[in-house]
């Protein structure tokens, strides 16, 4: 229960320390801090519009950060989801150049499993190359991701360019009957519908089946899956196709329901900001859902910050860098034996009393886990 | 295509190696010490950008490109040495770490970088190596940035000083054997958190020499990769400051082949021959990475290669 209360709070104490030095942060720049929280909150989830526009950054960000936590689970820290989006994008915006498709949602689900294919191929030769070659995966797989962008330029700037785009060369638009439609009416499109789903559905694998299980294991421990003879070079490109391919499905998403077509808007940095999403929800996909409607929600208060108070937009990207800082930094922190700690610094100060054992449990401990997480900062 | 055409596209490749290889050169050395403490530093792309941005803004403030570049290695330095305070607790992993540098050091040069993406800042001047010949094309494509002369100096004092100062020798040793400096008497942490810092420095002159020389302007796409490149360049290098020197070269020969042919007329696949150092470095890992072997010349400390 203490593990489970640590393994929460943690996280929220550190969001909590990030938010406070960002406030002090754009104190600098002359801005008020109390304000910049306020609008932070309110634009993110102030009315019905910003939670719209909140919810639909969430569903990319909770499928490219699925695309980290996989391969995580299996032992491997992967970067290029932005590639594997960026890919998947060009996949569902090319289908229809070469295959007819039904102008319905089966011609959708079809350009779907097409980012999901180019995604998960991608993200599947970083795993590839690392059981093969011995290749760290985390260069491989940014640069990887560089390579795709390069790609995506090539193709959309040359072969799949639409004449009519003139300024911003884009592909041709979908038709109608392809495009991801909002959910009753509303601009959250079902894409937060895919997103969710492919969290839960994955979390329920990882934790409920057995081959879910045996990709835990081979990232929890290589020599123990080797004794016990678990296919470990299957499992890993599996956990890397499947997170790929998420990511994928992301990048498919963005055309089909927001986009309509493959253009240059389509690489935002989703890819980069779920890495920060999946360290936050610590690797767990029942997490990522939370974390990924907040980290969606600074992302659309990023305009409103730039129009009210002035704030360059990179403002957003600091926020998100502080909070990664801290998230980490309080990885090594929960590690002290704070107990300890505590029970030897109590003598040094004869007016307070040795911390009793009981009481020096989960409440103070988490709070000067936190206080210390922003002294060291 | 005729020969001026050829030579032109020579003299741009090969301008282009001296030019883009620069800031190669610096990061790639400033891995290469971070590297051998034990250590490994994703967060030199961050440095890299938050140097960039640093040194251009401190040119432009205080009208000299020198002091720039100092304040540049400055704030590289700083960003290093979070990532070396932060990689000193408990349970914090390097890589991990050096991603959210990556993510913190780019979000902060863009916030602070925003006034500076108009003014034009003192720029470094430039060491004219085509003045042998009459060809204006090879002369202009041979300006030489101030700083490259530097980094090669650079490279030979690190290669000398890791051979034959105690200073290098305890540096690999940490690097080598964390049990054998903690036997001596020295902090292991401490020497890293000192080689990182250092290695942020030297990094970030690399940020200086992307916004103080040609074509010598911020924007928020002067770094692509650069910063991760350099992690598997120092790989090729086989963790030698001298080899750093020629993959750099390369490495910049092989960035600078899609603006020479652009810049001859040939504007297909200019994003693909863009990708051309990406591919490069990918081709390396697959040809000097074996699985289940420790890579030559590798610290044995180093995470990436165990």
């Amino acid at each position: 229960m203490r593990d489970a209360l640590k393994e929460f709070a943690l996280p929220v104490f550190a969001i909590a320390a990030a938010l406070l030095l960002f406030g002090v942060f754009v104190w600098f720049a002359g801005v008020s801090p109390v304000e910049v929280w306020i609008i932070l909150f309110k634009g993110a989830f102030g009315d019905a519009f910003s939670w719209q526009n909140t919810l639909q950054r969430a569903a990319p960000l909770m499928l490219t950060a699925l695309c980290v936590a996989i391969p995580a689970r299996a032992g491997l820290v992967i970067i290029g989801g932005e590639g594997a989006l960026v890919l998947g994008g060009l996949a569902c915006a090319a289908l229809p150049y070469v295959l007819p498709l039904p102008l319905n949602a089966l011609g959708s689900l079809g350009l779907c499993i097409a980012g999901a294919l180019a995604g998960g191929l991608w993200i599947a030769l970083a795993g590839w190359l690392r059981q093969r070659r011995g290749i760290n995966e985390t260069i491989s797989s940014l640069l990887l991701g560089y390579i795709a962008i390069g790609l995506f330029k090539h193709w959309v700037e040359g072969a799949l360019r639409d004449p009519a785009s003139l300024n911003k060369p884009a592909t041709r638009s979908l038709a109608e009957g392809l495009a991801i439609g909002g959910i009753a009416g509303s601009d959250v499109h079902w894409g937060l519908v895919i997103g969710i789903v492919a969290c839960l559905a994955t979390g329920l694998w990882l934790s409920r089946t057995a081959s879910g299980f045996s990709v835990r294991v081979v990232g929890g421990n290589p020599r123990a899956a080797q004794l016990v003879g678990l296919p470990a070079d299957r499992l890993i490109l599996a956990a890397c196709g499947l997170g790929g391919a998420c990511a994928g499905v992301a990048g498919a998403v963005e055309v089909a329901a927001v986009h309509t077509n493959a253009n240059a808007s389509l690489i935002a940095g989703y890819g980069y900001a779920g890495i920060l999403v999946s360290f936050i929800a610590r690797h767990q996909p029942f997490a990522i859902i939370p974390v990924a409607i907040l980290f969606g929600g600074f992302g659309a208060a990023g305009s409103l910050l730039q129009r009210r108070l002035g704030l360059p937009d990179a403002s957003v990207l600091v926020l998100q860098g502080i909070a990664f800082v801290l998230i980490l930094a309080s990885e090594g922190l929960r590690m002290i034996d704070w107990k300890l700690l505590l029970a030897n610094r109590a003598p040094r100060t004869p007016r307070e009393p040795v911390v009793p054992k009981e009481d020096s449990g989960t409440v103070p401990t988490v709070a000067t886990v936190a206080n210390l997480g922003e002294a060291r900062q | 295509m005729n020969a001026d055409a050829w030579i032109a596209l020579v003299a741009g490749i090969v301008g282009g190696a001296l030019r883009v290889g620069a800031p190669f050169l610096f990061v790639s050395l400033g891995e290469c010490l971070t590297e051998k403490s034990g250590r490994i530093n994703l967060g030199l792309e961050g440095v890299l950008v938050l140097s960039a941005m640093a040194s251009f803004g401190g040119a432009w403030l205080t009208g000299s490109a020198w002091l720039g570049v100092l304040i540049g290695a400055a704030a590289g330095a700083l960003l290093a040495l979070l990532h070396g305070l932060l990689c000193s607790l408990e349970r914090v992993n390097d890589i991990a770490t050096g991603i959210a540098l990556m993510l913190f050091g780019t979000g902060l040069a863009f916030y602070l970088g925003k006034p500076l993406i108009q003014p034009q800042a003192p720029q470094l001047p430039a060491i004219p190596l085509g003045n042998w010949s009459e060809n204006p094309v090879i002369r202009s494509a041979l300006q030489v940035n101030a700083l490259v002369p530097i980094g090669i100096a650079l490279a030979v004092a690190m290669w000398w000083g890791f051979a034959r100062t105690r200073v290098g020798l305890l540096v690999r040793m940490a690097g080598d054997s964390a049990n054998a400096t903690r036997a001596l008497g020295y902090s292991v942490a401490g020497l890293r958190i000192a080689a990182t810092t250092a290695g942020g420095f030297i990094a970030g002159l690399g940020g200086a020499s992307l916004t103080l020389f040609y074509p010598g302007s911020w924007n928020e796409g002067i770094s692509s990769g650069q910063g991760l490149i350099a992690v598997a360049l120092v790989i090729f290098a086989r963790w030698s400051p001298l080899r750093c020197i020629g993959a750099a070269m390369l490495f910049g020969g092989a960035g600078a082949i899609g603006p020479a042919l652009q810049s001859i007329g040939v504007g297909w696949g200019y994003h693909l021959f863009n990708t051309v150092p990406y591919v490069l470095t990918l081709v390396i890992l697959v040809l000097s990475c074996k699985p289940g072997s420790v890579a030559v010349g590798s610290p044995g400390e180093l995470s990436s290669t165990r």
